[in-house]
């Protein structure tokens, strides 16, 4: 008989937003040859709203995914701002709609970090599962759960005043926005936003000091060289709400920059492989083999020149000088960067809250129909494309999402290739693998599903099957 | 024949008008009959049975039945809110409903009545029926999915509008609004500011590009529970 290849099925990969499976594939010496993450995707969803009329669709949308509906939201709102013809919003709807965009990349950030990941960082990836988990944290650390929780809800808080509410708002309307900000709804934010910088420093400073201080191990944890692609805005700036595409390789070089983001088709692709639903998308001009990139914290803060409020670029360049000014390849960087953009996120919402324009009443513009618009924003885990095609009757006819997981689609399945590697040895699945894959996984912040998530209380099967498909080793952990 | 006409509901002496209808006197009373089909400018045709009260012993629709001295009504009782429920969850399973992404929400007469009858998830199993859409009029979009066959529409068209646009057509489950028969409604002379594009209960016949322009918070039902209104002229 042919020699087969064995497998070794990790699922459901604890602590990740939604749930996903990991396969890891072993050759016939018992070495690992390549790890898959297998993630439910979407893709029924872009032909449920065809026939749609455009205005429900950011609406609509948000049916996508229960972890970041703002992100759909607003990225399909800025979609259908182009249908109605807008390129410029109103100075209050642009505002109202970057304040509700901040407060979910806030919330989205903060509890990612704090709960999600701060286990991993404060116990290290070895330390009993039991103790390493939210309730772990909360009895070791607890202002620091309390501070997760403060910051999870400052920044709902804020989705739910500019979009009517927490989860499924309807804040952004085709031009524009439905609502204001009233002095009366802002008032408590502008209370609270000074502590939740403090918070935000805070934080921002045990990810850096990890970082730093497990350096060499991490360096070589499912770290690898890969490109980076970001939004940024005309001058090279951050940008999480708009700006034009630019990608760099692993050294910092320019592949593209400031392409308009309405014919992002001609800049990247979508490859199809059959062991996935997921598409993976690739730079078009480099080829599906070297062509795939990371995008989310890492890549932003990779790709940008600099950020435009004080406390973020004075991180951004600690960040830089670690890299003398390349990129930053190591996959659990991701954390230090999320951090920074976690004060970012606290710093423009300051701004925000502090300018009058959002108390303005000039909500929605309107200009010539169109038939095809795309709509991009930097949602919490990375860039978020909506494409669009619109009929004469107002109905939708073609619908594509590319999600940020799915642009990280090749890197994720690298880097738990790359732990897998290093730390699998003959053809049992040692507690140390099962975390270290976890973790691996973890940085990238990808949400795998749009099922319910239960934090951290997801019971961790692990299954071991020759190449007949049998089972020949069955852990639960977790 | 001037003597005027009283009756009770649920106890409670109520003083109605020769003409009227149980409806009317009780919203007159302030006190709230749930209803769908009727609307006040409309000529009532007693279809959804949601008006149902029991007058005497036995179930009549409020909106068509004229109001008799010395009725005894009742109106608010646990068999007539099962009644009522289920009623209103028949509605939601034989159309698709998802008030989560629907421009209705918040100004929708089924939702809120859902809510004020604290149903949250339907009894019975959803049927997903094919529906269509019919986007074809430049102003006005028609989602079958909504449609709870109410026919405020037809009746508007014929009576306050002196068109035919829109009529009931099919029997049993393929019952369904059709516009002058089986054509598009680019097809008729239905006009936005017509009177039927206005009385929908529900997100059936929408007017186009407004969608989502109220923000949560400020939409009809979302200061005051469907029948408040009503039930604000309540002498104590
Ligand atoms: S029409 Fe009413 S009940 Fe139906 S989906 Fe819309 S809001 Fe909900
Ligand atoms: S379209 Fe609206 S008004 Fe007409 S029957 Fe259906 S629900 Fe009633
Ligand atoms: S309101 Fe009386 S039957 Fe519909």
């Amino acid at each position: 008989m042919s020699v087969g290849t064995k497998k070794i099925t990790i699922e459901p990969v604890t602590r990740v937003e939604g749930h996903g499976k990991v396969t890891i594939l072993l050759d016939a010496q018992g070495q690992v040859s390549q790890a898959r993450l297998h993630i439910v995707e979407f893709r029924g969803f872009e032909r449920f709203i065809q026939g749609r009329p455009y205005w429900e669709v950011p609406v609509l949308v948000q049916r996508l995914c229960g972890i970041c509906p703002v992100s759909h939201h607003l990225a399909a709102a800025k979609a259908m701002d182009g249908i109605v013809g807008v390129d410029r919003l109103t100075p209050t709807a642009e505002k109202i709609r970057r304040l509700m965009h901040y407060g979910q990349v806030f919330q989205s950030h903060a509890l990612h970090f704090f709960h999600l990941v701060s286990p991993d960082l404060l116990f290290g990836f070895d330390a009993d599962p039991a103790l390493r988990n939210v309730i772990g944290v909360a009895n070791r650390f607890p202002e620091l759960a309390v501070q997760g929780v403060m910051m999870r809800k400052f920044g709902q808080e804020i989705i739910k005043a500019t979009a009517g509410k927490k989860i499924h708002g309807t804040g952004a309307v085709p031009g524009g926005v439905n609502k204001n900000l009233s002095v009366a709804e802002r008032d408590p934010f502008l209370k609270d936003i000074d502590q939740m910088l403090v918070w935000c420093r805070a934080a921002l400073q045990i990810a850096k000091t990890y970082t730093l201080e497990h350096l060499a191990e991490l360096a070589d944890f499912g770290s690898f060289a890969s490109n980076h692609v970001a939004l940024v805005r005309p001058d090279g700036a951050m940008d999480l709400y708009h700006g034009n595409l630019r990608a760099i390789d692993s050294e910092g070089n320019k592949i593209f920059d400031q392409v308009d983001y309405q014919g992002y088709f001609n800049y990247i692709a979508e490859e199809v492989k059959p062991w996935s639903y997921m598409k993976f998308p690739f730079i078009s001009k480099l080829g599906p083999e070297t062509g795939w990139y990371r995008v989310g914290p890492l890549a932003r803060v990779n790709a940008c020149d600099f950020i435009d409020t004080p406390e973020a670029e004075a991180a951004r360049q600690e960040f830089k000088a670690l890299t003398h000014g390349k990129p930053n390849n190591i996959t659990m960087a991701y954390h230090w960067a999320r951090m920074i953009e976690l004060l970012h996120a606290g710093e423009k919402i300051r701004e925000l809250l502090n300018d009058p324009d959002l108390q303005g009443t000039d909500l929605v513009t309107r200009g010539e129909r169109r038939g095809e618009s795309v709509g991009l924003i930097e949602a919490p885990r990375g860039t978020l494309f909506h494409h669009y095609k619109v009929d004469k009757n107002d109905q939708v006819t073609m619908a594509n999402l590319i999600v940020s997981t799915t642009h990280n689609n090749t890197p994720m399945n690298l880097a738990v290739t790359g732990v897998a590697k290093k730390y699998l040895s003959g053809a049992v699945i040692t507690e140390g693998l099962l975390n270290r894959v976890e973790v691996a996984i973890r940085a990238y912040d990808p949400c795998l599903s749009c099922a319910t998530h239960a934090l951290g209380r997801m019971p961790l099967s692990v299954e071991l099957k020759d190449c007949t498909g049998q089972i020949i080793d069955k852990k639960v952990a977790g | 024949m001037n003597k005027s006409i009283h009756l009770t509901i649920d106890g409670k002496p109520v003083e109605a008008k020769h003409g009227q209808t149980i409806m009317q006197a009780a919203d007159a009373a302030g006190i709230y009959i749930p209803r769908l089909c009727s609307h006040p400018d409309l000529r009532p045709i007693g279809s959804c049975r949601v008006c149902t009260v029991i007058v005497d012993g036995r179930p009549q629709a409020a909106c068509v039945k004229p109001a008799m001295d010395g009725m005894v009504i009742e109106n608010d009782t646990p068999e007539l809110l099962q009644h009522r429920r289920n009623i209103i969850d028949m509605m939601f399973v034989e159309g698709n409903h998802f008030c989560m992404f629907c421009e209705k929400s918040g100004n929708c007469e089924l939702q809120a009545m859902a809510y004020r009858f604290g149903i949250t998830a339907p009894q019975y199993p959803f049927q997903f029926p094919e529906k269509a859409v019919d986007a074809s009029h430049p102003d006005i979009m028609l989602d079958h999915n909504r449609c709870i066959m109410c026919a405020r529409c037809v009746r508007a068209s014929q009576e306050l509008d002196g068109k035919n646009v829109f009529q009931a057509i099919g029997r049993g489950f393929h019952r369904k609004i059709g516009v002058d028969g089986e054509k598009a409604l680019a097809d008729t002379d239905m006009a936005v500011g017509d009177r039927s594009a206005d009385v929908c209960p529900v997100g059936c016949i929408i007017k186009k590009r407004i969608g989502f322009r109220t923000a949560i918070g400020r939409r009809l039902y979302d200061r005051q529970p469907i029948g408040s209104d009503i039930e604000a002229n309540a002498t104590p």
